[in-house]
């Protein structure tokens, strides 16, 4: 149930993200999340693709500083309270959270959100014991 | 107002006179004490004897920063330790540290010499001179306070840094005269217009700047806003510390003390010595330091040497403002800096690459050295937590080692040019 999140670094230098999402794009890499973290003086950019293996692949061959990382993604019952709930699990379990950004789409009755954890394999082991809905590669990449 | 002003003063067949005496006192003490001479004017088939005029000097070895390191700690010193009676010492941030040394008469000396620079740049006993160079090994800050005592100023020692407190004091305590890098006194009026005093709210006179490269525009900045008078001046460890050189309040030139401080200027790629007036690389010997007598040392620093009457009555041979280094040191915020310590320091960090630029740029008053070093996929990560630490330690480990804190950034892999001849790694921003 992990996703594969490929992530680039960025200068801080104006039209470097276009550069990247603009190359992506050229080679028909669909972006289906994404989610920069930044400094004054440079970013990190994550991305979920639909293709992940082909845009590391294309990025680093471009030059690209580029890091591929297991993320998970997970369905949140798209209600009020909803994501506190998942939270709280994580907490209740002394689970950190790296770092977390929304997924594009909706599925039926939830909103996706993608995780990084600290332990990405225990972590999954103890969602998908407690019930969580999470969502498969197969599904976030191509859907 | 003169501190020695029979030596100052002097004519030049006296002066002529002096220095050669002493010159040959000065390579008879290297000769026979120091084991580097010995061997060094055996090499080159000279001995003491051969000085018969000032002109001999040109027969002699020269002296290098590397002597000093091969020799050390006390390779060069031509007296016991019992002699000594101060260290002071290079941060030998590559390698080993370079390491001088003071006999009493050697203490003497340098106070005198630098109560020369501080008489002429306007300096008194009525005065009150704050010292904002850092004490401790480097010799700015202890130089010039006993040279400053020594004339008889009541001197107030801060130190370096705590920028309000220097305010606060200089504000209180009247201080009327004040010793500093030149971009930290521009600091200090930064600092002065945020809190809304001007130059009317200190009684500051005289300002004695130096340990970095500065121009003409800096020196109006510094005098239209604290209100003094800048005087530039000019010394290195190597061959005793500050109390070399310095502008008398006429601030055209350096009076280069030559009774203690014999200079040439040599054509750095053929080292043969050119004539007065030519611009090359400052070589100088020293004409009555005990601890470590100096021959023909390579100041690595460019300027020009000049006769011309001082309307000040000295007559003292003039040293122009350096232009330049015949190495690739530069200075940030009064702290030399070569980039083969950078290149040194980013070599003990597995995975990073040996490419890196150096841009140097002002922030406000102060130096900024930015680093830049390319990324690659073993220094990257997509936690910002963990890309922060990772820079944030490196920046502490080259801190530590330079003496100074860069400002480290990442860049994309191979957008630092690739040097096919001699790398040119340094760019430097600032307006001089």
């Amino acid at each position: 149930m992990k996703i594969r999140q490929v992530s680039v670094f960025i200068e801080n230098k104006s039209g470097r993200l276009s550069d990247v999402v603009e190359f992506l794009g050229e080679n028909g890499i669909n972006i289906r999340a994404l989610s920069l973290a930044d400094t004054s003086d440079f970013g990190i950019l994550r991305l979920i693709v639909n293709e992940p293996e082909k845009a590391y692949k294309l990025l680093r061959e471009k030059d690209f500083t580029v890091g591929a990382t297991d993320v998970v993604a997970v369905a949140v019952p798209d209600v009020p309270g909803g994501l506190a709930s998942v939270l709280g699990l994580l907490k209740k379990n002394d689970i950190s959270v790296e770092y977390m950004y929304a997924y594009v789409e909706h599925s039926a009755g939830y909103a996706v959100m993608i995780f990084r954890f600290e332990d990405t394999d225990k972590t999954l082991e103890l969602l998908q014991k407690e019930g969580v809905k999470l969502l498969s590669g197969d599904v976030i990449y191509s859907e | 107002m003169f501190w020695q002003k029979e030596f100052e003063t002097m004519r030049l067949e006296d002066m002529r006179r002096l220095q050669l005496e002493r010159l040959k006192n000065t390579v008879e003490n290297a000769y026979e004490s120091v084991p580097c001479y010995k061997r060094k004017f055996e090499e080159l088939k000279v001995s003491p004897s051969d000085i018969k005029t000032l002109d001999d000097i040109k027969k002699l070895p020269f002296t290098t920063k590397a002597d000093l390191r091969d020799g050390y700690p006390y390779g060069m010193f031509a007296v016991p330790l019992n002699k000594v009676v101060r260290i002071h010492s290079s941060s030998g941030t590559t390698g080993k540290p370079t390491v001088v040394g003071y006999t009493r008469n050697d203490m003497e000396l340098w106070k005198n010499m630098v109560a020369r620079i501080l008489t002429m740049g306007g300096l008194t006993g009525d005065d009150i001179i704050q010292i904002s160079f850092t004490y401790g090994l480097f010799t700015g800050g202890f130089g010039l306070h006993y040279g400053a005592e020594h004339v008889g100023a009541a001197v107030i020692p801060v130190s370096s840094g705590n920028t309000a407190r220097q305010l606060l004091i200089m504000k209180d305590y009247g201080t009327t005269a004040l010793v500093a890098t030149p971009s930290y006194a521009l600091h200090i009026a930064e600092l002065m217009e945020e809190q809304g005093l001007t130059k009317n709210d200190i009684s500051l006179k005289y300002g004695f700047f130096g340990s970095e490269p500065w121009g003409e525009a800096v020196r109006a900045d510094i005098e239209g806003k604290l209100g003094l008078k800048a005087t530039d001046n000019y010394g290195l460890s190597e061959v005793m510390g500050p109390g070399i050189s310095g502008e008398c309040l006429e601030q055209n030139g350096m009076h280069l003390n030559e009774d203690v401080y014999y200079p040439e200027i040599i054509d750095p790629d053929t080292l043969e010595v050119l004539p007065e007036g030519e611009e090359g690389e400052l070589v100088l010997t020293t004409l009555g330091r005990e601890t470590m007598p100096m021959i023909r040392y390579r100041t690595r620093d460019i300027t020009r040497l000049y006769r011309e009457k001082c309307p000040c009555g000295r007559t003292l041979i003039k040293m122009e403002k350096p232009k330049g280094r015949t190495d690739d040191m530069f200075i940030v915020n009064g702290v030399n800096i070569y980039p083969s310590q950078v290149e040194e320091a980013l070599g003990k960090f597995e995975n990073i690459t040996p490419h890196y630029m150096i841009y140097l740029k002002k922030k406000g008053a102060l130096d900024v050295m930015e680093l830049h070093i390319e990324t690659n996929d073993s220094i990257f990560f997509d936690e910002m937590k963990k890309q922060k630490v990772f820079l944030d330690n490196l920046t502490d480990k080259l801190a530590s080692v330079l003496q100074t804190k860069p400002k480290v950034l990442l860049v994309m892999p191979k957008s630092i040019e690739r040097f096919t001849g001699k790398a040119k790694r340094v760019v430097d921003e600032r307006l001089m």
